[in-house]
């Protein structure tokens, strides 16, 4: 079954045309990518999927019910981590993530449960009782994903996970993405090509708002004739420019 | 029970915040130490404890105005409220859990208020409670204003708008610094119109035993509540709209 699937999914800001007929399709327990450079139209494509912003046309399905009329039945589905970090500063490590189960009316033992799974993540036994406002800027990502996987979403958004973070977090949060693999879909954003060649079994290319290419990291470069991932990203992005 | 989840989690965000101990409860009592110190060398009628309590009760609500816009403010312009937005969280829950909290937190100001008053004088009576328990339509108004504010400005504009604007005319316009009638004229029915003098001799009247005169004030308060809260919710809901 398709995880994803949009039909010429559109979002016009009064004369910017942000996201343009957006056909996509993206598999269950895939780990797809979304490329592009600013302004391409990846963050406004989340946005949509996640029910955070209203299409202005066509359409998006996501486990087969429609970001149009079923957002409340998606956002039981979905995990969003976004581009910044999402987390109640206020709070400690431990009552982010309580706060997040509450939400999605978890028990008690549910709540363990989950925290143990994901307490390798934040380093939990340090953590928890420490103010996430207070954290290091890898330890905030960290928990921002982690509280968007506590929710067991069955599509999970990654929105340039590791912007900004050092090579060492950066690595240490591949890993983790690493191991989400088969485990649920997950859709990530980023600028980094070695990120996006490194994790992806798919990755799209966007640019103003269309989607150029879509494929795996191998036939991407194979059709752009380039041996490396980020030439043939150049290459794919300059050509529709000229 | 989302609700109730958002609200604890809002409670916990503004008393965790020093501001919140320094503006809320530290700087009301100061006032309260300092105009009974003056009423103890020139006695002024106005600064009676009966009478100044009342009015530094309400006057200490204002910055309930201040924590709720901050927060809402500082949530809407954080990666948190679209993770939020993402969850099953409705509308309902949002402005229950952001409204919610901010009553107990008022209430608790008050009586840390009343308490600090029987120091200069101020006898616990029946009236006090009463005092305690009208404090709330008051509250509602304090925090539909910050409700109100928090959805259509950003956290440096909350700041100026309701740590400045609103501390200030609701001082000015609740006859606890002055009397109204000294003053008479536009300003005096400007401040008859406002909730705020409303909501000093509502609680005067309780704690004088002069419940008869305390329902014209009692629904000029819960008027003004209804409006602003109503105003609050409609600006809010189309805030979330727009995000």
């Amino acid at each position: 079954m398709d995880a994803i699937k949009t039909v010429k999914l559109t979002k016009k800001y009064k004369d910017t045309v942000a996201v343009d007929a957006l056909d996509l399709t993206v598999k269950e327990g895939e780990l797809f990518a979304l490329l592009g450079v600013n302004g391409a139209g990846k963050t406004t494509t989340v946005k949509m999927l996640s029910c955070l912003t209203r299409p202005t046309g066509g359409e998006a399905f996501l486990d087969g019910k429609s970001v149009l009329t079923d957002a409340e039945k998606i956002k039981r589905i979905i995990g969003v981590s976004p581009q910044e970090t999402a987390v109640a500063s206020g709070l400690t490590v431990g009552e982010n993530l309580e706060l997040i189960c509450d939400l999605y009316g978890f028990s008690k033992e549910k709540q363990k449960e989950k925290i143990k799974e994901l307490s390798a993540l934040v380093d939990y036994e340090k953590t928890k009782n420490k103010k996430a406002g207070k954290l290091s800027g890898g330890m905030k990502r960290r928990l921002s994903i982690a509280m968007s996987l506590i929710s067991e979403p069955k599509i999970l958004f990654l929105d340039e996970p590791t912007l900004g973070l050092d090579v060492i977090s950066r690595r240490e949060l591949w890993d983790i993405i690493e191991g989400l693999k088969g485990k649920m879909t997950v859709i990530l954003t980023t600028h980094y090509m070695e990120e996006a060649e490194a994790l992806s079994d798919r990755v799209g290319i966007m640019k103003d708002g269309k989607l150029l290419i879509c494929g795996t990291p191998e036939g991407i470069k194979t059709a752009a004739s380039s041996d490396r991932f980020e030439d043939a990203f150049i290459k794919i992005v300059r050509e529709e420019t000229k | 029970m989302r609700a109730f989840v958002f609200a604890k989690r809002n409670f916990r965000e503004i008393l965790r915040d020093p501001l919140t101990l320094f503006f809320g409860l530290g700087f009301p009592l100061v006032l309260l130490f300092l105009l009974s110190a003056i009423q103890r060398s020139i006695p002024v009628s106005l600064f009676e404890i009966e009478h100044l309590t009342p009015g530094i009760s309400v006057f200490g609500l204002s910055f309930v105005t201040l924590f709720s816009g901050f927060l809402i403010s500082k949530d809407r312009s954080s990666a948190f409220m679209s993770r939020l937005y993402t969850t099953p969280m409705t509308a309902l829950d949002f402005i229950i859990g952001y409204t919610l909290p901010l009553i107990p937190l008022g209430v608790l100001q008050s009586i840390v208020c009343y308490l600090a008053a029987t120091i200069f004088g101020l006898k616990l009576s029946l009236g006090v409670v009463f005092a305690l328990l009208l404090v709330v339509p008051t509250c509602a108004v304090y925090i539909g204003m910050g409700l109100l504010f928090g959805s259509i400005l950003n956290d440096k504009q909350v700041g100026g708008i309701c740590g400045a604007l609103v501390t200030n005319v609701s001082a000015w316009l609740s006859g606890t610094w002055f009397d109204l009638e000294l003053v008479g004229g536009t300003f005096k029915k400007i401040a008859y119109a406002l909730p705020f003098v409303h909501g000093v001799e509502l609680q005067r009247c309780a704690l004088s035993g002069n419940f008869g005169e305390m329902l014209p004030h009692l629904l000029w308060v819960i008027g003004w509540a209804v409006v602003i809260l109503v105003a609050a919710v409609l600006l809010f809901l189309r805030q979330m709209k727009k995000q």
